[in-house]
């Protein structure tokens, strides 16, 4: 039989609907899990493996392998996807919290309603005045370039709950991520909408309430850069409006 | 679409640039002032008022008094909208900042037009 070694882990706990034998509020709760020793699992499988102790432990989790975005969660002090994390690489015991900022449903599982309705508002869709051509709309490979670091965000919301002053206005502030796809539509050639979306963005909230501290670009589990996509929306705006 | 009422221009572009262009004059204001100090290290009162009887250096110090006013405008109403969530608290506040702010601007003005 192999060796086996001790994982431990602390994990954030909060069901607000459970029965009388479980706190009803928020806490952390202490688990371990036997491995075999110098084995890399990834922590989504060390969750799945600690829900066979208490299946009551709940997250989200589709695709394990980093591609659609549902097990973003707080490792450690940092924003990351459970599936592409390795347990090698934590500190232990491994501290796993829900997204910070997001209004937590239950352990490690957090309402993405104003997220999603920050990235409905920059209308992540092409947008095109002109009528449609008998088949698809060309791009020359330059301009396809363009999209590059761009149209790869699964949506996780990593850097928004990363992100302070999205922490401090969710309803107002559009964030990194929808910010990152507001930029893949100006960037567009084939969009004919890129003056009245950078109008629909230049309020004081939209997106100046971004003040460039990077955290989203530093947690990005997909190595994208939300902050460069700002900076380049205001220098649209300016090239647009001086 | 939203727009802070007690904002500086309430238009975010507007904002961030004029905080950029007003960072600007204080830094060169403040890198004048410290290199005039430096020059002058026995400093005396006439040199100091003969300094402020050219208008250039009158003018350069209003433009500078403008620019403290409109970059703490911008700033503190940032910080304002971010922590302070009670709406009449945040009016409050912003009231007596943008208040401050002007009687600053009026003092500073008495001030550099009242040197003889």
């Amino acid at each position: 039989m192999a060796e086996m070694e001790t994982i431990k882990f602390s994990i954030y706990r909060y069901q607000p609907e459970a029965g009388s034998d479980k706190p009803n509020r928020p806490y952390m709760e202490d688990f371990q899990l036997e491995v075999p020793k110098g084995s890399d699992m990834m922590l989504l499988t060390a969750l799945i493996q600690l829900k066979e102790q208490d299946e009551t432990i709940s997250f989200r989790r589709a695709c394990r392998e980093g591609v659609c975005g549902s097990d973003g969660m707080n490792i450690n002090g940092k924003n990351g996807l459970a599936c592409i994390t390795h347990i090698s690489e934590l500190k232990q015991p491994i501290v796993i919290r829900p997204l910070p900022g997001f209004p937590v449903v239950r352990d490690l599982i957090v309402d993405m309603d104003q997220f999603y309705q920050q990235y409905e508002k920059v209308e992540p869709y092409l947008k095109n005045h002109q009528p449609p051509p008998g088949t698809e709309r060309l791009q020359s490979p330059e301009d396809r370039a363009k999209l590059d670091g761009l149209y790869e965000c699964i949506l996780c919301a990593c850097c928004s709950s990363s992100c302070p002053s999205f922490w401090w206005n969710p309803d107002k502030f559009i964030g990194p991520a929808g910010l990152l796809q507001a930029y893949r539509f100006i960037a567009d050639t084939r969009d004919t909408a890129k003056a009245e979306r950078l109008r629909n963005l230049d309020d004081p909230y939209s997106v100046f309430r971004c003040r460039g501290i990077m955290n989203c670009t530093s947690v990005c589990p997909k190595g994208l850069n939300p902050t460069k996509a700002i900076g380049e929306i205001r220098k649209e705006m300016l090239k647009e409006e001086l | 679409m939203v727009a802070g009422v007690l904002s500086l221009t309430r238009n975010g572009l507007r904002d961030w640039i004029l905080q950029r262009i007003s960072a600007v004059v204080l830094a060169v204001y403040a890198i004048y002032l410290i290199g005039f100090l430096l020059m002058h290290p026995y400093l005396h009162y006439l040199q100091w008022l003969a300094l402020f009887h050219h208008t250039w250096f009158r003018i350069f110090s209003l433009l500078t008094l403008v620019s403290i006013v409109m970059h703490a405008w911008i700033g503190i109403w940032t910080v304002f909208t971010d922590y302070v969530h009670p709406y009449w608290l945040r009016g409050i506040l912003q009231t007596l900042l943008v208040l401050s702010l002007l009687a600053l601007l009026f003092w500073g003005i008495e001030i550099l037009w009242g040197i003889y």
